[in-house]
């Protein structure tokens, strides 16, 4: 066969992705190639249509524009409120995600689905942009249908500003159209549309005349036209190659686009190309930026704009890689060859003439020693986007010139000068040069590359001016000294760059090596950590004195409810993070809040511990200073500490659920071992009582008196063992499951001891019992019953397991918190092994049942003994026997799990 | 001939008891429920109450407090619950002594015997006898083999309180209470080493004690030999 079966997995992949898609609500576009093509209009009236099929509609948000037919079409259909955000002290009408998810309509209309949202609005809009609103409610179910323009397409958002010279803020990322279910395309020929702009039945909002003029240019709609025709082209023949089978073969040995971005004008461009020609591969593809020594000197400014090409990339449904190397071609075609991409898309050189022969691009350098993959050269768009990009985030001012630095500069020339000045009659004129070339350096090294060409320049300027003849002035007499100047000044120049770069390279990689130590700080401190919680805490610390924020982590309950921590908060924790945010994260395994897609308003970054899958809690961060989580570079590791702490999580969990099953295991065997010994031991008496009552029944008047006395008395015998072998059952149980609570009290060992021996009285009647209790002995702080059951175990354990005759001593010593009691005897000693096993539940001395209890005296005794915060253990006496030591506490505050000292000397006998 | 009200819903356990009373000279009275014991109680006026404290219609401490609201009869309960709460609840509702099941018969029979002399004799005999040793709780005088034996005051006044009920559980609180006064019910150090000299000057061997016998964890009983009543 040659063609493959299809793997039962993927077709269970595509059975769920089916019924996903079944639950969602289907996403119907409208979509046109400018306004006033009738987008609203169109969908207004097919709205009206479903409502009279009767199907429930409403309309969630649609801007009439004052235009009548519009407003006309709206009748009769219902209308859910808007929601007054007020924004810089205008009150605007918006759309009320929660108002629509309460109302759930089959069908909800919202216009404009490139729409921004007020972030800085009252109430905070939950997502920045409508098209997140927009996904809520169809991942709630709802279906929507909607209107966009082509110029607001991400993808083509460049194409169209070339085109048409007209730069759109608001953009829809490609992905949102690509995924909608429907498309209807809303055509108008261009000349209907120019009639109906001049009739005015076109709303082209607050912009000035000029402006609607040059975009409404016959050409220009012809252009968006064909756009649109095309995209929408592209897209049904997409939908035509999208069959299941094709796309699996596809995807296999599939293309990979690489774009190469610097911090140029035009990475925007190069992105943007190379989603395009993703699309038309069918290609994954990612977006590079890498981070040589020299990019670091770039001004904050730019190294944002290239924060926001990555961010473009993302948008637009690439992914997004920033490396580190010495040069951008090597990281490129290593990252390259890892990653199989087959195009490379970088922009074309612009280093012209010795400059480029000096030092080749990096798209020269690529093309000489590109293998495996097709370099794509992108040319220059030519034109210079307009400066306005800079509104579009809260960037910052550039970093303050540090005039300290260039102070110092002028210092340290003056410094050299002075050196110089106490050298000059002692030593030739060009030795001083090296005294200047030496404060170069020192420049380079700790200044930085500004102050340390000043000080080059500064050098050359003082060393002719107090030292060239003629001295004290600028001017040169021999003209050798030209030489000497220029020589000096590219020397000084060039260690001063040199010197400055290694800085900044030592100081990016310090940074770097700090971060890797910091994770694996925190990673190593995670995996010796046990306990959920405690994991918890060991995350909050190091997040917090890593990103210099308050952090905390929210874990869910058993109903998977988010909770705060129940433990005292740490100095750093992030108290009062926003429950309901948490969890909304947590449910959609997305992050939110602060510098994020969702409530980016909120108080606080919000990061899902683990994937959509499954999160396993909550990372909640409150920056100290909130541009830095904004960082992609903080932002991804912030990510990386993330999933470390969710691996953490997991693993506990997993140790958890592990630990249990093993002691349900445990308790498994437990309990079928029990069940066995008690039938057994059960029976056993059983078997003599009813024989003997059988026996007194049927021939008690022919059977002699004495033989009479003796069944009778059998038979209260064993009746005694059985229920002394229950009460010691239940005795354990109680005991085991920790409900017994301790009835505490000042006990004298004379009256407990006197106690059990009393209890045991017959049954020792033949040994030979002596008690060494010194009169001074302290009480002890005891729950009278237990310890006597505990006393009669051991006793009964003599009573078993040795001949009468045998000599048991009872005595006991104080060991500073505690009284050591110990109960000995001469009989046969312990069995052969290890005598700590004895205290294991269902071990007995001998293996056959000649002796009748389960084996639990010893694990009852042990027990009652731990209950009280003491320890005991079996010894084997030097001379034969077997010795049971054990502690009882004779203070009320005694340790509990401490044992005390002399104990653990005299464990020294068990291994 | 004593009347003894057995309450027990365990037909073996009552048939036991019967044989065993009647071969001891009692007459004896069944009841197998807590309202049947109450009436039998009630119109047979017995000498003792032996009472098991699960009942199929309710809980025995339920027939102790009802018949102790009327009569002083001698309460004994028989019963399978061994932990010491429920010993203390039980002579808390005005039970005499607490036996607990298995029991046997010699053990049994000398309980009924003690609650039964309490009220026979309704002031305690003056004089005790712990094998060689004689006390005269009266004078104040103790004497054994070798002579004289000198009681502290505290100590006459342990034994007085234990002599009241001789032969049943005295609770360690009340004991406390009559002997020290109230509000030291939690000091038991004195009433433990008062015990433990007692037990020295008394007892034959005070390491296995046969009269001062500790009712662990609910208080203490005083057997004297059986003649010196």
């Amino acid at each position: 066969m040659a063609e493959a079966r299809p793997d039962p997995d993927q077709l269970l992949e595509r059975v769920k992705a089916e019924e996903a898609r079944e639950k969602r609500g289907r996403l119907r576009i409208f979509f046109g190639a400018s306004a006033g093509v009738g987008k609203t209009y169109a969908m207004l009236e097919a709205a009206r249509n479903m409502r009279a099929s009767g199907t429930d509609v409403v309309v969630g948000y649609v801007e009439p524009h004052g235009r009548i037919e519009t407003e006309r079409l709206l009748e009769g259909l219902p209308r859910l409120p808007t929601l007054p955000v007020s924004y810089r002290g205008i009150v605007r009408q918006e759309f009320d995600l929660d108002a629509a998810l309460a109302r759930y309509p089959q069908i909800l209309l919202v216009d404009e689905l490139a729409h921004s949202n007020l972030v800085g609005g009252e109430p905070a809009p939950r997502h920045p942009k409508r098209w997140q609103d927009i996904e809520e409610l169809l991942a709630a179910g709802v279906s929507i249908w909607t209107t966009v323009n082509v110029q607001h397409l991400e993808s083509l958002n460049d194409l169209i500003y070339q085109t048409t010279g007209v730069r759109q803020r608001e953009t829809l990322p490609d992905h949102v159209f690509d995924e909608a279910d429907d498309i209807e395309l809303i055509d108008l020929p261009p000349d209907d549309l120019i009639a109906r702009l001049h009739a005015g039945k076109v709303y082209v909002g607050s912009q000035a005349g000029t402006a609607v003029e040059r975009f409404f240019r016959k050409q220009n709609l012809m252009a968006l036209r064909e756009i649109a025709l095309r995209r929408v082209a592209d897209r049904v023949e997409a939908a035509s190659r999208e069959l299941p089978s094709d796309r699996a073969q596809a995807r296999a040995a599939r293309d990979r686009v690489l774009v190469a971005v610097g911090p140029d004008e035009q990475a925007e461009q190069l992105v943007r190309a190379g989603k395009r020609m993703a699309d038309a591969l069918d290609a994954e593809w990612t977006v590079v930026y890498v981070e040589t020594p020299s990019l670091l000197r770039l001004s904050d400014e730019q190294r944002n704009r290239r924060i926001d090409e990555l961010r473009l990339a993302e948008s637009l449904g690439g992914e997004s890689v920033t490396l580190d190397g010495p040069s951008a071609a090597d990281a490129l075609l290593e990252y390259a060859q890892t990653r199989h991409a087959t195009r490379v898309i970088v922009g074309a050189p612009k280093r012209r003439g010795w400059r480029a022969w000096l030092r080749p691009s990096t798209a020269t350098e690529l093309a000489r020693r590109a293998r495996g993959f097709d370099l794509v050269l992108i040319a220059s768009a030519g034109r210079t986007p307009p400066a306005a990009r800079a509104a579009s985030g809260p960037l910052p001012a550039s970093p303050a010139i540090r005039w300290d630095r260039y102070a110092w500069a002028a210092g340290i020339t003056a410094a050299c000068t002075l050196v110089a000045w106490f050298m000059y009659p002692h030593f030739d004129l060009s030795n001083l040069v090296m005294i200047y070339l030496l404060g170069v350096t020192v420049a380079g090294l700790r200044l930085g590359r500004g102050p340390s060409a000043l000080t080059a320049l500064l050098s050359v300027a003082t060393y002719d001016f107090f030292f060239v003849p003629p001295r004290y002035s600028f001017a040169v007499s021999d003209a050798q000294y030209v030489v000497t100047f220029a020589a000096f000044f590219t020397i000084a120049l060039v260690i001063a760059t040199l010197t400055a770069s290694v800085r900044q390279q030592t100081r990016v990689a310090g940074a770097r090596e700090r971060r890797t130590a910091l994770l694996y700080a925190m990673s190593r401190e995670l995996s010796v950590t046990r306990g959920i919680t405690n994991m918890a805490q060991v995350a909050v610390r190091h997040v917090a004195e890593v990103f210099q924020c308050r952090a905390t982590v929210l874990l869910p309950d058993a109903d998977g409810k988010l909770r705060y921590p129940t433990e005292p908060p740490l100095e750093t924790s992030f108290r009062g993070a926003d429950l309901a945010v948490a969890q909304w994260v947590a449910d959609h395994g997305r992050r939110a809040g602060l510098g994020s897609d969702t409530l980016p308003a909120a108080h606080g970054l919000y990061v899902p511990l683990g994937d959509e899958r499954r999160t396993v809690g909550v990372l909640a961060v409150l920056p100290d200073n909130p541009r830095r989580v904004l960082l992609p570079e903080q932002g991804h590791l912030l990510q990386t500490f993330a999933s470390q702490v969710a691996l953490a999580i997991e693993r506990a969990h997993l140790a958890e659920i592990a630990v249990q099953s093993s002691l349900a295991a445990e308790r498994e065997t437990l309990r079928n071992t029990l069940l066995s010994s008690i039938s057994h031991d059960l029976r056993t008496p059983l078997a003599v009582m009813a024989g003997a009552g059988s026996t007194l029944a049927q021939h008690g008047a022919t059977l002699e008196e004495a033989t009479r006395v003796s069944l009778a008395r059998s038979i209260e015998t064993t009746a005694h063992e059985m229920s002394e072998l229950v009460s010691n059952v239940l005795d354990l149980v109680r005991l085991e499951s920790g409900q017994v609570a301790l009835r505490r009290d000042w006990q004298t060992l004379d009256d407990l001891v006197g106690s059990a021996l009393t209890r045991y009285q017959e049954r020792l009647a033949g040994y030979h019992v002596e008690t060494r209790l010194p009169p001074d002995l302290p009480p002890v702080w005891v729950d009278a019953t237990l310890i006597v059951q505990l006393l009669s175990n051991l006793f009964d354990n003599i009573a078993k397991y040795t001949p009468p005759g045998t000599h048991v001593t009872v005595s006991a010593v104080p060991a500073g918190d505690f009284v050591q009691l110990s109960v000995e005897d001469n009989g046969p000693g312990l069995p052969p092994g290890d005598p700590a096993r004895l205290f294991d539940k269902f071990q007995r001395g001998s293996d056959e049942g000649t002796v009748v209890g389960v084996g639990l005296g010893l694990a009852i005794a042990q027990a009652i003994v731990r209950a009280h915060g003491g320890e005991i253990e079996a010894q084997r006496r030097e001379d034969g026997g077997a010795r049971f030591v054990f502690t009882l506490p004779a203070t009320e505050e005694a340790p509990l799990t401490e044992a005390p000292a002399t104990l653990a000397g005299a464990r020294g006998t068990s291994p | 001939m004593h009347q003894v009200l057995v309450i027990e819903d365990e037909p073996g356990i009552r048939a036991v008891l019967r044989v065993l009373l009647t071969a001891e000279g009692y007459r004896c009275i069944e009841a197998d429920t807590a309202l049947r014991a109450e009436i039998e109680a009630r119109s047979h006026k017995p000498d003792l109450l032996l009472v098991d404290l699960g009942l199929p219609d309710g809980d025995g401490l339920k027939v102790i407090r009802r018949v102790r609201a009327w009569s002083p009869v001698p309460i004994v309960v028989l019963s399978a619950r061994t932990m010491e709460e429920q010993k203390v609840a039980a002579l808390d509702a005005g039970a005499d002594d607490y036996i607990t099941k298995p029991f046997s018969a010699p053990e049994l029979l000398a309980r009924l015997r003690a609650a039964l002399r309490r009220v026979t004799h309704a002031t305690p005999s003056a004089v005790l006898r712990f094998g060689d040793v004689r006390v005269d709780l009266a004078r104040r005088a103790a004497r054994g083999a070798d002579g004289e034996i000198h009681l502290t005051p505290l100590e006459y006044r342990v034994l007085g309180c234990l002599a009241r009920q001789l032969g049943s559980i005295v609770m360690q609180r009340q004991l406390i209470r009559e002997v020290w006064g109230p509000g030291r019910e939690d000091d038991s150090r004195s009433l433990r080493v008062c015990i433990k000299n007692l037990r020295a000057k008394l007892e034959p061997d005070p390491r296995q004690p046969h009269y001062l016998i500790t009712e662990t964890g609910v208080g203490y009983r005083l057997r004297a030999d059986e003649d010196a009543a």
